[in-house]
């Protein structure tokens, strides 16, 4: 065990098992579905409230995701800082634990794949990453869902919106793989 | 406005140990390198595939199960609005391959030590606000399109939902054996 906690990379069908098992735990404990994206608006607009605060509780996907009645029936707030924000800010800690124990915490600016195709300049990353997170952020939000909650938690329920999520995803990712990319025969499959 | 902002410890607690043991599991699995997710769409590494089709099957089985057993209330589908789940889609996937993560991965990645991926979050950030100022004109125009509720495959087939989580698994293995095979042929030319 202290072995396997020690180790960089485990097998992804472990790891698959795990967050199969993690979603057996968060639907029977918690009566929750993983996700991730949602709390991505709530901070933004969390943000956003500190200079427009009356701009924030009349915008209507606000209200969508995080509006709620008072007993009176006034309009109310769910909390932002929930279960998914909770969530989201400790992947940053499980993570940086397990890369830790594996060895693998490192600074990393480009990606070594970046740096093999666009060159290493840090500014040129960080653009494409800024304007790469607002558009799956976007996407995420108008799908309804992400990797997470679409992709493994609507996956495993057997929506019919999370499959027609993930194939689109999966096209568009390609594609867009094959623009920034070519055909290169670089990096051949890998077997990790 | 907006109080209360903090949900009771109880849930916060249940989200973070979950966010601790998932954000474990994909900084293990190797899904929080940039590497691995962009080389999933270029057909070159299928640690991403291998995953999340193996977290869906487990999951499946666990879920479908309980809910049979009544051990669990009910399940919690998205909503089928087409348009919707595909458009986002298509937007997502251009956003995954320029970022190099997802918004889960994101985070995690961050606490691995990827830079690039805290510049992302706030990109993020800004597109979810983006999004939140767009919606009116989108919940107009595109949200009405091909809107069926949260509807199930097996519902919508009528079977069982053990012959289509079945059938997941058979296409699963079928995958794995296939993805097994190339990366075996692409050792032998190494």
């Amino acid at each position: 065990m202290a072995n396997a906690l020690k180790s960089p990379r485990w097998s992804p069908y472990v790891v698959g098992i795990g967050i199969g098992v993690l979603s057996w735990a968060t639907f029977y404990f918690m009566g929750k579905a993983l996700g991730t994206s949602t709390s991505f608006v709530g901070a933004a607009e969390a943000g956003l409230c500190t200079i427009a605060s009356e701009h924030v509780e009349q915008n209507a996907y606000f209200l969508k995701e995080y509006g709620s009645k008072a007993a009176d029936g006034a309009k109310a707030f769910k909390p932002i800082f929930d279960w998914q924000m909770a969530l989201d800010v400790a992947l940053v800690i499980g993570a940086m634990l397990a890369a830790w124990l594996g060895g693998s915490l490192k600074g990393e600016s480009v990606p070594s794949l970046w740096r093999e195709r666009f060159g290493p300049s840090v500014a040129k990353r960080y653009a494409a990453a800024f304007v790469g997170g607002a558009i799956l952020l976007f996407g995420a939000r108008m799908a309804g869902g992400c990797t997470s909650g679409h992709g493994i938690s609507g996956g495993l329920q057997l929506a019919v919106s999370s499959w027609v999520f993930f194939g689109a995803m999966f096209a568009s990712g390609v594609g867009t793989a094959l623009l920034l990319f070519g055909r290169g025969g670089r990096g051949e499959v890998s077997n990790a | 406005m907006l109080s209360p902002f903090f949900a009771d410890p109880k849930t916060l607690a249940m989200g973070a140990a979950t966010g601790l043991v998932f954000g474990f599991l994909l900084q293990k699995g190797g899904v929080t390198r940039y590497n691995v997710i962009v080389n999933q769409f270029r057909f070159k590494d299928f640690t991403v595939l291998k995953t999340m089709l193996t977290a869906i099957v487990v999951g499946s089985i666990g879920i479908y199960a309980m809910l049979q057993m009544g051990l669990i209330k009910g399940l919690s589908v998205k909503p089928a609005e087409l348009a919707m789940n595909a458009g986002g889609g298509l937007i997502f996937g251009v956003g995954m391959v320029l970022l190099g993560y997802c918004p889960g991965t994101a985070l995690a990645a961050i606490g691995q030590g990827s830079r690039d991926a805290i510049v992302g979050v706030l990109g993020a950030l800004i597109g979810a606000a983006v999004y939140a100022e767009a919606y009116p004109a989108i919940a107009r125009s595109i949200e009405p399109i091909a809107k069926y509720g949260k509807i199930t495959f097996p519902e919508v087939m009528g079977v069982s939902p053990w012959v289509v989580i079945g059938g997941l698994a058979a296409i699963a293995v079928v995958v794995f054996v296939l993805v097994g095979k190339r990366e075996g042929k692409a050792a032998l030319a190494a």
